[in-house]
């Protein structure tokens, strides 16, 4: 765990023993004491997701929306079965920020969907646990075991009288999963396709039933935002984007991995931390919040700080808070065809724009790339990932063409480059240098 | 109710709705694929999006709810670039060969690439290919490349079909449409996947590359092979029929037809037709000419009626027959002073016979069913007998209709059941009597007399309870009830149920035409199906039917006929057991190339026309039997049009027929002895041996349901007789003998064998539900 400088984290913190992740530990940590205030003093519903509001986290996941309202929209008096799911379908490129949290801190992420069990009036819960962890999923299911034998969940929590089951969960690697309604069809043991909404989860997800789905770190915050209480988190950050969160760096960093840090960090702070740009070489670019978030050139990302508000005034998304960071050795015609390709075979195939278009972008960048474009590929690209965003069922159409679209805004010199000359503006050898796997031939 | 506009024009919708659904109200077109009004919404094709006021991005209209006051552009330029886009989309990676395509010219993605297609391919790419399936004799999915997965089939399949026999696998353009690893598509629905593929994905692989859309002709029929009486456009190329389609009308078939409705057209110009009229002179066969034909058979029923008196002359009929051979029919016999006319051959109870009210039907109109709260479905293959009402109660059980079956097989309806008991032919009295006894004690009325030993069990009151609860609850009686030995203790103790619960009793009819039979007054006042074949006639008038297939015992209707002295056989196909018997073969008009008119269960007229000239020298059977009574100098034959007949049968532009009632009078409710302990058979009609037709459509005879009859029986009642599945065995009923395959078959109740009836190689065996005796091969 990378955790440096003079900056406090909060999910992450005193996960130095070697054990981090037994359940010894976390009470250790004060772990459950916020679960058992609830049950025990009786706090209301209202004053869990009240609190939850005044923190104003906004969702881990990617979308940004602020969880208290989220817990609002459920209906908490709906007589009948309700569902808190917890999306530990971590596919998005770049991220592998709550893989860490279910390794280290897994009883944060238990506590956390229990309380909001509570807040929400549910009485049974999945994690839906990434295919390709699947150490990380068995660890999970222990975890779960060790709070059912300590009686944090089951029936009659504490002597409360509340009722919360938890299970785990796990895929098989599909990234559509990681969308909200395909994870609850694949739950469901169906197909994992996104439904159409409205309707919405919150009124029929999980079989139908309403149905409140959150990203890993959003519920493994909650035990901590009722522990400082929601206004001293939100000022942990800055206003309207509280807390700290965890951003995944990878690429051309010194230090790659986790960092917490509280919202409103400038970005250059987050480079100083993970030990700057590898070589000393000039930055190129920033995907800051995921594959799908559109790409900053450097001059941009630099003045902005890494935050929800900042990021979207900058152009892009916070997204997931998966900080890809390339150098000045990337050609960004490889980079895109790279980032296509993955969405044209993550594409689910439900709806036309998506499946057909996907597809035909990834086509056509591979052919730039090759050497075999044409001058109207730019325009081609424009036009067809124009009739893919904001066209499909769910955001991955909206995903695939935003890393299309950004790349040939910012960096589209690059790409009538590599058209008219049938090869990269980066010379080959200096790609080479800075992918540190390739030896530079002779 | 909420108020929307779609460009510039006002509705008034109720909530719920979509911004489809007002379209489709205001007369708006707006191009889709992938929505269909039967079926879920998918949203999928994307085709249908439009601009909505205030809202960023376009809107697909099959799933957008409507709410009040929203504005609706559907040809705004935000609504028609994106649909252009999809439109460009969709055809990438479809081949871009019409003309060489089956569905050329009626395909939406052709049409609609009229309106919305760009004229060139911005795609150079090579397109995606799939790879074809074989899915059976029915579907074609040779061209699957073509597909554009908007679903309606896999869709169709699991909400109206009952059973996902086609799914999407794969991901992204990789995804195909296919069965389960290597099976095929069996549903008796499956043929309506290929009216529901908007492309030339699905097609008829009957009908495939034999004609284009726009050579045929469309005509108006109405359906032979079931008792709903599916309205039909029949497709006609040079006085051929060349495919047969479902004609929508909510009331009667939505717009689904069963697959035997649709390529039973097969039979029709094969060369299993009879065409020309055929005597037997000194041991053979000659073909002759319609007056030589007609004199002899004339002149015959009129020697055996002046000799024998006109008790040894009998006519049987198809249910299949129309109202107006029918009625033609009854009063030739009436002519020849023979009281001896039925259309029942399956039936062996005749007891309510001269007591029945009027004439039995479905106790209710179709449409109907799916605002049951209960019904219950007495002796019946229900899925298979009668496709389009078990898809009917398949609906209504999703909502909230609690569907009982109790019958003499625990075959799987594909409908969520609320109650399925299975018992042996002769217990199915009994174990009805137990759920009218479970209501008399449910309601605190006194048990019926004659009930006061029956036992009820948790499933009778179950079934009991929930006919006794809710607005509109059904009993149903299907063909197993009607060609029960006990069909009249069966139909009394329905009544029964009927009056404690409130519950209203019907038939689902065995035929096409069974309540216009009844209307036509087909019946007898002397011998009965049976009865004219346990005492031998010397003279037999057989229209439409094969009796070594269709009647309740083939075995006595052979050896009668075989005695005769003259059969007259009116079919429409040759039949080589018939050459034996018969002594007189007249070719008759199938239904495509008569007029006339058929009541279907729920008591709707529908006459229709021919659509075809009629085949060779085959005529249409009301004119047949209209010139034999002119040449037999009877009052009465001077009819010129069938309309004609069938106004004077049933009156001009009568809607539902009259006089419908499936009251019994001075019949009183009492319980056969108990039956001895015998192996019982229990036969089945295969779908597509039930009529002379289907048995003759190539297609249809390589289906699943169409394999040949097997001796199916529980774990228990094998191992009690000595069988082993997979191994041979002989059946014998009387003197026939079958040697069948066994097979081992947990639905079927025990110390009972199923062993289908109608088909070759079982013809020869005895009663349907009758003592059976079995032994190893």
């Amino acid at each position: 765990m990378a955790m440096l400088g003079a900056i406090t984290p909060v999910l992450m913190a005193g996960l130095d023993g070697d054990n981090s992740w037994s359940l010894k530990d976390y009470v250790a940590r004060g772990g459950y004491e916020q679960l058992k205030r609830i049950l025990i003093n009786k706090m209301t519903q209202e004053d869990v997701i009240g609190e939850v509001k005044k923190s104003v986290l906004r969702g881990r996941g990617g979308a940004g929306f602020p969880t208290g309202l989220k817990w609002s929209f459920m209906p908490r008096s709906f007589p009948g079965d309700k569902y808190v799911v917890c999306n530990t379908d971590e596919g998005e490129p770049g991220t592998f920020k709550d893989r860490d949290i279910m390794r280290y801190n897994p009883h944060a992420v238990i506590e956390g969907m229990a309380i909001a069990a509570f807040a929400m009036g549910a009485n049974r819960g999945y994690n839906y646990v990434h295919g390709e962890i699947w150490e990380l999923y068995k660890r999970f299911e222990a975890a779960l075991d060790e709070a059912r034998a300590a009686g944090f969940i089951g029936q009659n929590i504490l002597g409360s009288g509340f009722n919360f089951e938890l299970f785990a969960h796990h895929g098989y690697g599909a990234y559509i999963c990681g969308e909200e309604t395909a994870l609850l069809e694949s739950i469901e043991g169906k197909k994992g396709q996104p439904r159409f909404k409205p309707p919405f989860p919150a009124s029929f997800g999980l079989y139908g039933k309403p149905t409140t789905i959150n990203n890993t770190e959003t519920f493994a915050s909650i035990p901590f935002i009722l522990k400082m209480g929601g206004e001293e988190f939100l000022n942990l950050g800055k206003p309207n984007n509280g807390g700290t969160k965890l951003f995944s760096v990878s690429g051309h960093v010194n230090r790659p991995g986790n960092y917490e840090i509280p919202l409103g960090t400038p970005f250059a702070t987050l480079l100083e931390m993970c030990g700057g740009m590898r070589g000393g070489r000039k930055l190129k670019a920033v995907i800051p919040g995921g594959s799908s978030a559109p790409v900053m050139p450097a001059d941009v990302i630099m003045d902005c700080t890494m935050d929800y508000d900042s990021i979207s005034k900058g152009g892009s998304m916070l997204g997931s808070g998966a900080v890809i960071v390339m150098d000045e050795t990337v050609c960004m015609v490889k980079a895109l065809e790279r980032l296509s390709f993955f969405y044209h075979e993550e594409s689910c195939g439900q709806c036309t724009p998506c499946r057909e278009g996907t597809a035909w972008m990834y086509k056509v960048v591979h052919r730039i790339e090759n050497g075999q474009g044409r001058p109207e590929d730019i325009d081609l690209l424009n036009s067809v990932l124009g009739n893919i965003a904001g066209r499909t069922i769910c955001a991955l159409g909206d995903a695939a063409a935003f890393p299309v679209q950004s790349f040939l805004k910012h960096f589209g010199s690059e790409f009538e480059y590599h058209i008219e000359h049938k090869t990269c503006l980066v010379p080959k050898d200096v790609q080479w240098a800075g992918s540190g796997f390739h030896k530079i031939p002779a | 109710m909420l108020e929307i506009e779609i460009d510039g024009k006002k509705a008034q919708v109720p909530d719920g709705s979509t911004v489809m659904d007002a379209a489709q109200q205001l007369g708006v077109y707006i191009p889709h694929f992938c929505y269909h009004k039967k079926l879920s919404i998918a949203a999928n094709c994307r085709m249908c999006l439009v601009q909505v006021e205030k809202a960023p991005k376009p809107l697909p209209a099959c799933a957008t709810p409507v709410t009040n006051g929203m504005k609706v552009f559907t040809h705004s330029d935000l609504a028609v670039k994106a649909q252009k886009g999809v439109m460009e989309f969709l055809l990438i990676n479809h081949p871009l060969d019409c003309p060489i395509c089956d569905q050329g010219g009626e395909c939406q993605l052709q049409d609609m690439s009229v309106g919305y297609g760009p004229m060139k391919s911005r795609y150079t790419e090579e397109k995606h290919v799939v790879f074809h399936k074989d899915v059976g004799p029915l579907i074609s999915m040779q061209e699957m490349s073509r597909c554009i997965h908007c679903t309606r089939c896999v869709r169709f399949g699991q909400e109206v079909a009952g059973v996902m026999e086609l799914g999407m696998a794969n991901r992204n353009m990789h995804s195909e449409i296919m069965t389960f690893v290597g099976r095929t598509v069996d549903s008796e629905l499956s043929g309506n996947m290929i009216d529901l593929c908007p492309v030339g994905a699905l097609t008829s692989k009957p009908f495939r590359y034999t004609a284009r859309s726009w050579e045929l002709q469309r005509r108006k029929s109405i359906s032979p092979h079931d008792s709903v009486g599916a309205n039909l456009v029949v497709q006609v190329k040079h006085d051929n029929v060349m495919r047969v389609l479902p004609r929508e009308n909510d009331a009667v078939n939505e717009c689904w037809i069963s697959d035997k409705e649709r390529f039973a057209y097969q039979a029709l110009s094969s060369d299993a037709r009879l065409t020309r009229p055929m005597v037997k002179q000194g041991g053979g066969w000659r073909e002759v000419e319609w007056n030589v034909a007609l004199d002899y058979v004339a002149h015959g029923l009129k020697d055996v009626a002046r000799e024998h008196g006109g008790d040894a002359v009998a006519a049987l009929a198809a249910q299949s027959s129309t109202v107006e051979e029918l009625y033609l029919l009854g009063k030739l016999m009436k002519g020849l002073g023979s009281g001896n006319i039925d259309f029942r051959p399956r039936q062996s109870d005749f007891g309510s016979d001269f007591k029945r009210a009027g004439a039995p039907w479905l106790g209710m109109r179709l449409a109907d069913i799916k605002d049951l709260d209960a019904a219950l479905v007495v002796g019946s293959f229900l899925r298979k007998d009668h496709p389009l009402i078990a898809q009917r109660l398949r609906q209504a059980a999703k909502k909230y209709t609690k569907v009982s079956m109790l019958s003499v097989t625990a075959d799987d309806q594909l409908i969520n059941l609320h109650a399925n008991l299975s018992v042996a032919p002769s217990q199915l009295v009994f174990a009805l009597a137990a759920v009218v006894r479970a209501a008399a004690e449910a309601k605190g009325q006194a048990v019926p007399a004659g009930l006061e030993n029956v036992q009820t069990c948790d499933t009778s009151c179950r079934i009991a309870a929930s006919l006794l609860d809710g607005e509109k609850r059904a009993v149903f009686l299907g063909n197993v009830a009607t060609q029960s030995a006990d069909a009249t203790r069966i139909h009394l103790l329905a009544l029964e149920l009927g009056r404690l619960t409130g519950a209203s009793v019907g038939f689902l009819g065995e035929g096409a035409n069974t309540v216009g039979a009844h209307v036509a007054w087909a019946l007898p006042s002397g011998a009965n199906a049976r009865t004219m074949f346990e005492q031998p006639r010397k003279a037999y008038v057989l229209m439409g039917i094969e009796p070594e297939f269709d009647c309740a015992n083939p075995q006595l209707a052979i050896a009668a006929l075989r005695q005769a002295s003259l059969v007259v056989c009116m079919s429409a196909f040759k039949n080589d057991p018939a050459l034996e018997y018969a002594d007189v073969m007249l070719p008759i008009a199938p239904y495509t190339e008569t007029s006339g008119t058929f009541v279907n269960i729920e008591g709707r007229v529908q006459s229709f026309n021919g659509v075809v000239k009629a085949r060779g020298d085959a005529r249409p059977a009301w004119k047949i039997l209209r010139v034999l009574g002119n040449v037999l100098n009877f009052e009465g034959f001077d009819y010129q049009s069938s309309e004609e007949v069938r106004d004077a049968v049933i009156g001009q532009g009568v809607e539902f027929v009259p006089g419908l009632s499936n009251d019994v009078n001075d019949l009183l409710l009492s319980l056969p002895a108990a039956p001895v302990a015998a192996l019982e058979r229990i036969a089945d009609v295969p779908i597509h041996f039930a009529d002379p037709m289907a048995r003759r459509a190539p297609a249809l005879l390589q289906t699943a349901d169409a394999r040949a009859p097997m001796l199916r029986a529980s774990a228990g009642t094998l191992a009690a007789l000595g069988l082993v599945a997979g191994e041979q065995a002989k059946v014998r009923q009387g003197e026939g003998v079958a040697q069948l395959m066994v097979q081992l078959d947990d639905k079927v109740p025990a110390n009972c064998v199923r062993v289908a009836a109608a088909h070759p190689t079982t013809a020869m065996l005895g009663a349907m539900f009758g003592e059976i005796t079995v032994e190893r091969a």
